[in-house]
């Protein structure tokens, strides 16, 4: 694929709003889990909650798309100049050129769970000041955006459980090589809601503790939330040297289980040799990958399974879930511009909470952070239903290198 | 700038629409419209176990799908594919939110699975062995559009065949009411890069200002045309009314708020 450019990114956590205290946060070895005291929610777990979401305002035009996952968009939104970058390109390409890429897996479902308690109690009736399309549907948070730019261009969320902010790089590369748009927006935003702590909890896939990917002791994920986003543009001919691109995708289902990974990890394998392939790169000129690592017993051991078969027991990873926690489908979105953050900085990031390796996992897994160049990365990100993605990004320098190093 | 395939195979299910071959004369206006609700075929091909789980989306995605993939005589393992609908396994999700808003949280997990968007793609994936990208994709009233958009996308940039599943099923009260889709709908294509022997027609699709347009097409049948309105993958049907006509010509399809689908329909 010809590389495109990642203008402008940006990433709002339960670690941190916006890049400077995201790549603070991952310096310093902070995560964001705390013990859940979110609603009314009687579970005992971590949760990685981003600070302040109630408190926001939406816009008095867009009052209408109110509610907690699109007041976390609208944060992440305004972090880093994000928000003036997108008006800035909608300016120089036309807003029908720029195409709209979003991934949630639960919208905003929590103004559903909300209004269920308070249906009328005669006519079962939800209240009426409920808004299903700007709030509940899946495309809400794409309409609360498109409306917010003033974008005109195709619109799309995709919402393929925790793979869906990864998939739309995939599909913003598509549509940008048809010629129908010049740029893109994509990214992530997927806020906490009871739906997923006690659907995962149903499924016995929640820990008690902070969760510990990778670990011997690993026993399940912690439910975080996150917005993130990306300005893509196609490859200007000069770059700066720490310029990020995106190099290659890699696309795969596991034909085996609703919600349980491929036991051997093929489904995930296939993913990131096609990203890799997409790249025109081989496994050794991966510098680090971040991993899925949703520190589940099977998602650990299938995940590492498929990696070893590709790269080997020698290629640095980890899993940023221990600081993030799983925002699902955000964590594609939150995890490339982690990716980014590392590329730009020189910086693996250690895997928070992780005690003692799984020693039958056998990765390089970095249990402390390792300052070096990083010319290119691998992200992972797989979801229910089996869906897999892989992305590989790098420096611009390291395009420059490549030609040098190959007459 | 346009976007070109060749539809290959077609699958449609929906109120009085039991089949592609047997509503082209209905949609091409030779034959009257009946409404009647619509017949879900249990999905054979899902092992037992998952038969029994899975709900009115899975079944309607399967039945539509494996029509299209049939009429191109193509095997559903090999095509990558797009999946587009307004919202996931209503029932799912109004059994969960019933659940969280009662004394009782314990959920099933099953229908914690099944309440998932991509729930119709993860069982369409089990039951055809396909192991090929999928992308899922929703967009309010304009998912036919933008799943249309997608599945051009991949055949264009990807060189590839691609099927497309565009389906919406039924919330119950009391979110039918606040978003009333009346019955289960659905339309599959199989579209292709090239021409082959099995090809129905060839579409270019570009996108239109809708301030310089007169609208989408629209149904002269009032109940055809509320269908088309009322239910998002059915905005297509215009498109499967020029090619049940089987002339050259051009129908618009309803996309976003202000944007619209123009399509050049060539028969082959």
């Amino acid at each position: 694929m010809n590389p495109l450019w990642l203008s402008h990114f940006t990433a709002t956590s339960s670690i941190g709003r916006g890049l400077d205290q995201t790549l603070a946060a991952l310096r310093g070895r902070r995560g964001g889990l705390a013990p859940c005291a979110f609603d009314t929610v009687d579970l005992a777990t971590f949760i990685g909650e981003v600070a302040g979401v109630d408190a926001l305002q939406m816009p008095a035009h867009l009052a209408d798309y109110d509610c907690r996952n699109n007041r976390l968009a609208l944060l992440g939104l305004t972090q880093d100049g994000f928000d003036e970058a997108v008006r800035a390109a909608s300016a120089k390409y036309g807003a029908q050129r720029i195409g709209l890429f979003l991934g949630t897996s639960t919208s905003g479902i929590l103004q559903t769970e909300r209004a269920y308690r308070r249906r009328d109690p005669a006519s079962g009736a939800l209240p009426a000041d409920f808004d299903y399309r700007c709030t509940h549907n899946t495309f809400s948070v794409a309409d609360f955006t498109r409306h917010y730019f003033g974008l005109t261009g195709p619109a799309v969320v995709v919402s393929s459980a925790c793979s869906s902010s990864a998939k739309v790089f995939a599909s913003a590369r598509r549509m940008m090589a048809t010629g129908l748009i010049d740029a893109a927006v994509v990214g992530g935003v997927d806020s906490l809601c009871l739906t997923t702590l006690y659907g995962f909890n149903s499924l016995g896939l929640i820990s008690e503790q902070a969760c510990r990917p990778f670990d011997a002791q690993r026993n399940g994920i912690s439910i975080g939330e996150a917005a993130a986003f990306a300005l893509l543009e196609r490859s200007p001919e000069h770059l700066e040297a720490d310029a990020v691109l995106l190099l290659g995708v890699g696309e795969s289902s596991d034909a085996h289980h609703m919600s349980s990974p491929h036991p051997d990890g093929l489904g995930a394998r296939m993913a990131m040799q096609d990203a890799l392939s997409m790249a025109g790169l081989q496994p050794s000129d991966i510098d680090y990958i971040n991993l899925h690592g949703t520190a589940t017993q099977s998602n650990d051991a299938a995940e590492s399974k498929a990696v070893r078969q590709l790269f080997g027991p020698g290629t640095p990873c980890s899993s940023t879930k221990g600081a993030t926690g799983h925002t699902l489908g955000a964590a594609g979105g939150v995890e490339a511009v982690i990716c980014a953050l590392a590329l730009r900085h020189g910086l693996l990031p250690a895997g928070l909470n992780t005690r003692q390796l799984d020693p039958a996992l056998e990765l390089d897994y970095l249990l402390e952070n390792r300052e070096r160049p990083v010319a290119r990365v691998l992200s992972n990100s797989f979801g229910f239903g089996g869906t897999n993605c892989s992305l590989v990004f790098g420096r611009a320098d390291s395009l420059v290198n490549e030609l040098v190093n190959k007459p | 700038m346009t976007l070109s395939a060749y539809i290959e195979g077609i699958g449609l299910l929906g109120p009085g629409l039991s089949n592609w071959p047997s509503s082209r004369a209905v949609l091409g206006g030779q034959q009257p419209y009946q409404p009647g609700k619509t017949v879900l075929p249990a999905p054979a091909l899902l092992p037992a176990a998952e038969r029994r789980r899975c709900g009115a989306i899975v079944k309607l995605t399967l039945a539509t799908g494996l029509e299209a993939v049939a009429a191109a005589g193509l095997a559903a393992a090999s095509l990558p594919s797009v999946f587009s609908s307004s919202g996931g396994d209503g029932e799912s999700c109004h059994i969960i939110c019933e659940m969280l808003a009662s004394s009782d949280r314990q959920i099933s997990p099953t229908r914690f699975h099944n309440s998932v968007h991509n729930v119709a793609a993860g069982y369409w994936s089990i039951a055809t062995g396909a192991m090929t990208p999928s992308s899922v994709l929703s967009a309010f009233d304009a998912s036919f559009g933008a799943g249309l958009l997608e599945a051009l996308s991949q055949v264009a940039v990807d060189d590839t065949r691609s099927i497309l599943l565009a389906c919406d099923t039924v919330y119950p009260e009391p979110l039918y009411s606040a978003r009333p889709i009346p019955d289960a709908f659905g339309i599959a294509l199989v579209l292709s890069p090239q021409r082959s022997a099995r090809t129905l027609a060839q579409i270019t699709v570009s996108l239109t200002d809708a301030n310089a347009d007169a609208g989408a097409d629209r149904f002269d049948d009032d109940a055809l045309e509320g269908l088309r309105t009322a239910i998002p993958a059915a905005r297509g049907l215009p498109l499967l009314r020029a090619i049940a006509l089987g002339q050259a010509q051009r129908a618009v399809l309803d996309y976003l708020d202000g944007t619209r689908l123009a399509v050049a329909i060539v028969p082959c």
